[in-house]
């Protein structure tokens, strides 16, 4: 019964290494492919559109709830040590560190895993349970350059651009509630921003987010492209990359605060 | 010439194709026949490299296949025009940009010579009318009307037809049928073997054909290669299949015919 335990756990060690594995083959494949992008801009500038621009209402929301979440969360801690006054200045500077380096990238890249992740494990998945994948191939295309390779770079280029923009609208977030709810004014708030703001702050989220976002394309790619079994398999396909997009996310994440 | 030697595919535990062997004449109609999970399917993926053997090899046209590179993969693929089972039709484009998608993608970006060749093809496989029986207005309305469609705006029939139409751009040498009439009706099974018969001779292609139909057999084969539980049972003229005393392929001819036999019982009552 140990044998069978430790046989178990040691296949689930190799198949988690033989995915990754897997992975990251198609990751050189994918970046293979990155020199062709000017000549498959149709398809680059159309997954940016599905990937970018579809997904600001959705970024609108986060950003601007993320920003008064960690503003509410903020001033109640300093409150409840009773350093509302100590802190005063330092408020601002400490929402926007936070939101610019962690908050943002983090929560924004989880939401679009579900939706750009979902979305393109499912869309890849069907093609690939209906032959198309194979009708590629046998046009000569490679699925790599026609179908993983656009997803991957238009994630890569719009992810930085939404989470400028989703730390934009969370400090806006944040302003809103610190006035109207801490009766700050713009000075006490902007001013601490001013006064605090690092540029390594705003660089940090914009790596991160870069990171994410091909991760995030990689893997609905990935599993997109060994989908079995009909409509039940494509939609296990669409939950199973939000899930792996998101622990990958989470992991990254650590393994971004260890390093810079 | 297309060279198949000794092909065997397993699945996990179940062995699909257990050592396969013959040859495809070029310029001929060759029909590979068996009951469902025979592995005619697994068979013709192996033959282009969409699936690679356990053991064995196919060599076409003097080349074999697991020894090419992706890029002459690739470039070998280029000649072999593939009809899916289910047409396989890309589904987020019209009809013409399916047909339109292979070569634009490999560089070739003269419109007006795309959209002719898509309207020579939508006519060789008889969505549009012969060009020289009807005007052009005529000729031009259906061929917008065609073109535009998406696939789930077309019939099975017609979706298939669109699938042979894509896999006859470019010109290739060999065609491959995933069971062609599978799913259609009588009638339009047999305009799809009309149409398979029509185009080797008018296009002097190399056909490759999957079936379970013995009336598609009859009627477009000039060999005949049987599989059964993963081997050859049989090789030969269509003549030669009817006359076998082969149990198997008796058995399987047999069967065709009551299955058919019911059916227009049934019509009958």
């Amino acid at each position: 019964m140990i044998g069978d335990g430790v046989a178990a756990v040691g296949r689930g060690v190799t198949g988690f290494f033989a995915e990754l594995g897997r992975i990251m083959m198609l990751l050189l494949s994918v970046l293979r492919f990155f020199p062709t992008a000017l000549r498959s801009r149709k398809l680059v500038v159309e997954q940016m559109w599905q990937i970018g621009v579809q997904s600001l209402t959705l970024v609108t929301l986060v950003g601007a709830f993320t920003g008064a979440i960690a503003a509410l969360q903020a001033t109640n801690l300093f409150a409840k040590f009773n350093l509302m006054a100590l802190a005063r200045p330092f408020i601002g500077g400490s929402i926007s560190t936070v939101v610019f380096t962690e908050l943002s990238p983090v929560l924004t890249a989880l939401v679009i895993a579900g939706r750009m992740g979902g979305s393109i494990a499912a869309q890849i998945g069907t093609m690939q349970v209906s032959e198309q994948i194979d009708a590629l191939e046998m046009m000569a295309i490679h699925p790599s350059r026609y179908l993983a390779m656009p997803r991957v770079l238009a994630a890569m280029a719009m992810m930085p651009v939404l989470i400028i923009y989703a730390n934009a609208v969370a400090i806006f977030g944040a302003y809103m509630l610190m006035i109207m709810k801490f009766g700050f004014s713009s000075d006490d708030f902007f001013g601490s921003i001013r006064n605090h703001f690092s540029a390594y702050d705003i660089l940090i989220g914009i790596i991160k987010s870069l990171v994410f976002g091909g991760a995030t394309a990689l893997i609905g790619c990935y599993i997109g492209f060994r989908t079995t079994g009909g409509a039940e398999g494509v939609g296990a396909a669409a939950v199973r990359s939000f899930t792996i997009a998101s622990a990958a996310i989470l992991v990254l994440d650590a393994l971004f605060g260890y390093i810079l | 010439m297309i060279i198949i030697d000794n092909l065997q595919k397993s699945f996990g535990s179940r062995q699909v194709l257990r050592g396969v062997s013959f040859e495809i004449e070029t310029g001929a109609t060759t029909v590979i026949i068996g009951r469902s999970g025979t592995g005619k399917s697994v068979l013709l993926k192996l033959m282009v490299g969409l699936l690679k053997p356990d053991a064995g090899s196919v060599t076409i046209d003097g080349r074999r296949i697991a020894e090419l590179s992706t890029d002459e993969l690739f470039e070998m693929r280029r000649t072999i025009g593939y009809v899916f089972q289910g047409a396989a039709l890309f589904d987020s484009m019209s009809v013409a940009d399916n047909l339109i998608l292979g070569m634009w993608e490999h560089g070739d970006r003269d419109v007006p010579k795309l959209e002719q060749e898509v309207r020579r093809n939508l006519s060789n496989v008889g969505l549009l009318p012969d060009p020289s029986s009807v005007s052009t207005a005529v000729f031009e309305e259906a061929y917008h009307q065609l073109s535009s469609k998406m696939p789930s705006e077309l019939s099975g029939g017609m979706r298939k037809r669109v699938g042979v139409a894509r896999a006859l751009m470019g010109t290739p040498r060999y065609v491959f049928y995933d069971e062609p009439t599978t799913g259609l009706d009588p009638v339009t099974s047999e305009q799809i073997d009309n149409l398979v018969c029509d185009l080797t001779q008018k296009l002097d292609v190399t056909s490759v054909v999957i079936t379970h139909d013995i009336f598609s057999v009859y009627k477009v084969a000039d060999k005949v290669v049987m599989l059964d539980e993963g081997a050859i049972q049989f090789i030969g003229t269509p003549q030669e299949l009817q006359r076998s005393s082969d149990p198997v392929v008796q058995e399987f001819i047999e069967r065709y015919a009551m299955t058919h036999a019911a059916r227009d019982v049934h019509t009958n009552d």
